[in-house]
């Protein structure tokens, strides 16, 4: 091999390294950006919002944060919010994972058929399910209550908390735990001491979905509870409606939450990264 | 326990809850789909089908499905590699990455119709670098393509999160060896692409798939709020069925033909994609 | 921890979240209408806080405040107390569910009014709220472009026309706005102003000649109109915008463009057609279901809601106009006050053609719309013959007049039972 094979290798990296950063620096803009328009109408005054040409950098008028500042019942339907949200996750993830096992590590009668199931729960439309929803939580007392509400949506969440685990737990090699038995472990603490650590990922997926799907349903919140409304429920039924700078204020209030909770977990997704790379 | 019952065990809290808060209440409702008053009847069924936006709204609803999922498939794909070659800041990469994973699709319609509409910031920016003189009309009726581009575009920065967050956790998986033995026979990284990445990660792809075609049958806030009444889509019959008609009984019976697309599609994906039974890594 | 006391400690928790529900003493006002944020908060803050005892004020979009009604009335047990809703919301449910509400001792001033609010039984069934209706509005930058010799307070068919080409020669775009969006009123349009202006009818005269001339007519208007309209439902947005300069919609959505900038737009009545110059009320009604758990709480709020200067008060909150006698303050809104004028405009003219709301089409209202929407978007937006559209659509409107028995309403003439399409 001579030099200049090597140096223009070398350049060939190079050049490819660049376009890699290049790539990804378009696609992180590709979903910041749009955000940004947000955040630029949040902080603008109501006659800003409705000007032409718009401007590309914010005024940082905080005057339509304020008016939701002073929004009566904003702070309990934020705290309703998180309450639902976090019942779903740890709901639907409880629920969900062993089905999920048990998927990928058995075979038995009727898995397809409960496959269907689960998938089909996300194939039809809730508005059209909460009307008898709604009827037999009036009569059983779920009615308004946090835990009534977080039920329908661990419904909504089941689906991909199953799905989720289900295929990270076919991409574990079955040798790992049978190796684990072998040296001594029941299913269980096989489970608990390789299975576990592995999926935390997926486990961490699985959560933010059932998190961010809870936190942005509408319908069956709005007709589900009343006094403890939750936030979205509170919010964003109403945007539409809304003179243009409240809605993208309120629009802004309800994404910030979600993505704070995101950037607490996102971690996790990488969490068990080393044992992964075996 | 023996080993027999114990899958079934291990299901039988998601059977239950699907019972008691899924199967219940669609039982209620699919019944109304096959009634009008009186006993069983398919009149429901013909009465959707027969009217004239149906045809349209099935149209719109495939070819959008058909155009945004191969693109968030392929871009989900990208960002996913691209995530699990990264040295560093690979946590804030992807973090951005799933940003939109946390907007409700009602906010981003909100969002994607800002930068569209006359006096927005596409218009904005155009006049801003002297490409039109004046703002021009985008989502208006003489370019439904155009409209059909907007509404694709938001759909896929929406909602191409869901299916990259799955891949990445599903990506994490495959062992690094398989990749470094690759490069040592001197494979190229499209190869390792296709012959690594793409097989091992069979089970994710099946799944971020599926729950994306199915969720994709039931667009519709994000096409409101940009083409309004220029693309009229299933979801938006059903609720006015339901909503604007009250006929409870023609938007159940729109919805089960939903469902049915959503199943024939799921079967379609689970055998193209099919596991082997005992694959492993 | 032991299982066991993760079990109680479990359990406890969720008795706490179960509890927290349980305590209700508000009165749950369940309404359609001020649904925006800030009327929704000027309801609660001017409204509602001079009422004695609290009052839960929850505005919900048809869907969520349909399907939630209809929850409570199937399961026999409520919580909402006192309903908010238009006269089609009311028209759609059964008679049955609806409390009497004869014996308050209040209704409005006007007879019509009273007489379809017992939506063809002998009950009323919901009593009269609150009033508004549709007008034009213009941008003031747009009053240069009026056609020489036109009245912008007696304005024609054909001089809307020429003022919306006029605007479109001079500035280059299509001004004119229109309500064709997902959530926009324009079947209450077509109802309420093109078919009485132009047919002196909406159900007798859906596909008659006049009804020909009157969908051409708008077609032609329809060549000066902003093509974004198909995706406006609320054009107080784009008169601020400026995206559109002249407007047709509901006062109360026109509102906030007066508010805010009051010096830059005028109101003024719709525009007449060779039958006069059709016009339609939106009246929006309170009831109690049966359902309600303490009757008499919902009474009295009724009975609150209806006194004048309650009215008053819900007049500033949402611009809709008292339907009780009061003496309007001074002090009203730059919105209420454009509006208030324009109507009573619209209503003293010399040919004003007051239409009246569909009636006695019970849950197939939506249907009744669709025909009108349906129409349009052949027409307009597909570009099909306006005479085979019509004949096509005619047969379903027969098929629901005949369905419901509906007999005609002003301004079609009478009829002997269901009102039949010529």
């Amino acid at each position: 091999m001579t030099a200049t094979d090597v140096s223009s290798g070398a350049a060939q990296r190079r050049s490819g390294h660049y376009l890699y950063a290049a790539s990804v620096a378009l696609l992180c803009a590709w979903v910041l950006v749009p955000l940004y328009f947000l955040l630029i109408n949040t902080l603008s005054s109501p006659d800003t919002v409705n000007s032409f040409p718009k401007p590309f950098i914010p005024e940082f008028d905080w005057g339509s944060l304020e008016f939701f500042a002073g929004y009566e019942g904003m702070l309990k339907a934020l705290k309703n919010s998180v309450v639902v949200a976090v019942l779903t996750m740890i709901m639907s993830i409880a629920v969900g994972a062993p089905a999920g096992y048990a998927l990928s590590r058995f075979e038995f009668r009727g898995k397809g058929l409960f496959r269907m199931l689960v998938l089909l729960t996300r194939a039809f439309p809730l508005p059209l399910l909460a009307l008898p929803l709604a009827v037999m939580f009036i009569r059983t007392g779920l009615d308004d209550t946090a835990i009534g509400l977080a039920l329908v949506h661990t419904t909504l969440a089941i689906p991909f908390a199953v799905l989720i685990t289900f295929s990270l737990f076919s991409g574990i090699p079955i040798e790992l735990e049978e190796a684990a038995w072998t040296l001594g472990c029941t299913r269980f603490t096989a489970f608990t001491k390789v299975v576990l650590p592995l999926i935390l990922p997926g486990i961490a997926a699985s959560a933010i979905f059932a998190f961010v799907i809870s936190w942005n349903e509408v319908f069956a919140a709005a007709v589900l509870t009343i006094e403890n409304r939750t936030l979205t429920a509170f919010l964003l039924a109403k945007l539409g409606e809304a003179p243009l700078h409240l809605k993208f204020a309120g629009g802004f209030i309800l994404v910030v939450p979600a993505l704070v909770f995101i950037f607490a977990v996102r971690k996790y997704l990488f969490a068990m990264w080393g044992i992964a790379n075996r | 326990m023996t080993p027999r019952y114990l899958p079934y065990v291990l299901i039988l809290p998601v059977t239950l809850f699907l019972g008691v808060f899924f199967l219940y209440p669609f039982a209620l409702v699919a019944k109304q789909a096959f009634t009008t008053g009186g006993g069983f009847t398919l009149d429901n069924f013909r009465e959707v089908v027969g009217y004239w936006k149906f045809p349209i709204s099935l149209k719109n609803t495939m070819l959008l499905a058909a155009i945004v999922v191969p693109v968030q498939l392929a871009l989900a794909l990208l960002m996913a590699t691209m995530v699990n070659r990264m040295q560093k800041g690979r946590d804030l990469v992807l973090y951005v990455w799933t940003i939109p994973l946390g907007i409700s699709d009602l906010a981003a319609g909100i969002i994607w119709l800002a930068i569209f509409e006359q006096s927005g910031f596409l218009n904005s920016m155009m006049t801003g670098l002297g490409l039109v003189d004046q703002p021009i009309t985008l989502l208006g009726y003489q370019n439904p393509w155009l409209v059909f581009a907007a509404i694709a575009l938001a759909e896929i920065w929406r909602a191409t999160a869901i299916m990259l967050v799955i891949l990445v956790a599903g990506i994490g998986l495959i062992p690094k060896e398989y990749y470094e033995a690759a490069e040592v026979f001197g494979a190229s990284p499209w190869k390792r692409f296709v012959k690594i990445t793409l097989p091992l990660l069979r089970p994710s792809l099946q799944t971020a798939l599926i729950l994306r075609v199915v969720l994709a049958f039931e667009v519709f806030a994000v096409v409101v709020a940009l083409g309004g009444t220029l693309f009229p889509v299933l979801m938006g019959q059903i609720y006015s069925y339901q909503f604007d008609l009250m006929n409870g009984g023609g938007a159940a019976a729109l919805a089960l033909i939903v469902l049915a697309i959503s199943v024939v599609f799921t079967l379609i994906i689970l055998r193209a994609l099919r596991v082997p039974k005992g694959a492993t890594i | 921890m032991t299982l066991r006391s993760k079990f109680s400690g479990m359990a406890s928790g969720l008795a706490i979240l179960c509890a927290a529900a349980a305590a209700q003493a508000e009165t749950l006002f369940w309404s359609t209408q001020a649904r925006p944020v800030e009327e929704a908060q000027a309801m609660r803050e001017q409204v509602l806080a001079g009422y004695g005892s609290a009052v839960d004020y929850q505005p919900n979009e048809d869907g969520p405040w349909l399907t939630r009604l209809q929850a409570e009335l199937q399961a026999g047990k409520g919580t909402i107390e006192v309903l908010g809703a238009l006269h089609g919301n009311f028209a759609a449910m059964n008679p049955d569910d609806l409390v009497d509400l004869g014996d308050l001792g209040v209704a409005a001033e006007s007879a019509t009014f009273n007489s379809l609010a017992m939506l063809g039984t002998d009950q009323m069934q919901y009593l009269p709220w609150m009033q508004a209706s549709y007008i034009m509005a213009a941008n003031k930058e747009a009053l240069q472009y009026l056609p020489e010799g036109a009245d912008i307070n007696a304005l024609t068919y054909d001089q809307l026309i020429a003022w919306t080409a006029a605007v479109e020669e001079g500035t280059g775009q299509k001004k004119f706005g229109f309500p064709a969006g997902e959530k926009g009123l324009k079947h209450r349009f077509f109802q309420g102003y093109l078919y009485p202006s132009y047919t002196d009818g909406v159900v007798r005269t859906f596909a008659s000649d006049a009804a020909v001339e009157a969908w051409e007519k708008f077609r032609e208007l329809w060549s000066h109109t902003n093509p974004a309209s198909t995706n406006f439902s609320f054009l107080q947005e784009q008169l601020l915008s400026g995206d559109a300069w002249i407007v047709f919609d509901h006062t109360s959505r026109l509102a906030q463009a007066f508010n805010e900038r009051p010096d830059d737009f005028v109101a003024f009545p719709a525009p007449a057609g060779p039958t006069g110059r059709g016009f339609m009320p939106v009246l929006a009604g309170l009831a109690i279901p049966k359902t309600a758990p303490d009757m008499e709480a919902s009474k009295a709020l009724v009975q609150y809601m209806m006194q004048p200067e309650t009215q008053i008060a819900t007049l500033k909150a949402t611009n809709f106009f008292p339907v009780v006698p009061v003496d309007l303050p001074d002090d009203l809104p730059p919105a209420v006050k454009a509006s208030g004028d324009a109507i009573a405009k619209m209503s003293g003219a010399a040919d004003a053609n007051p239409g009246l709301l569909p009636a006695g089409l019970g849950d197939m209202g939506g249907d009744f719309n669709r025909v009108f929407v349906d129409t349009f978007e052949r027409i307009i937006l597909g570009g099909q013959d306006i005479r085979a559209v019509l004949d096509d659509q005619k047969s379903t409107l027969a098929g629901i007049m005949e369905k419901t028995g509906a007999p005609c309403w002003a301004p079609d003439a009478p009829s002997e039972g269901a009102c039949p399409v010529e």
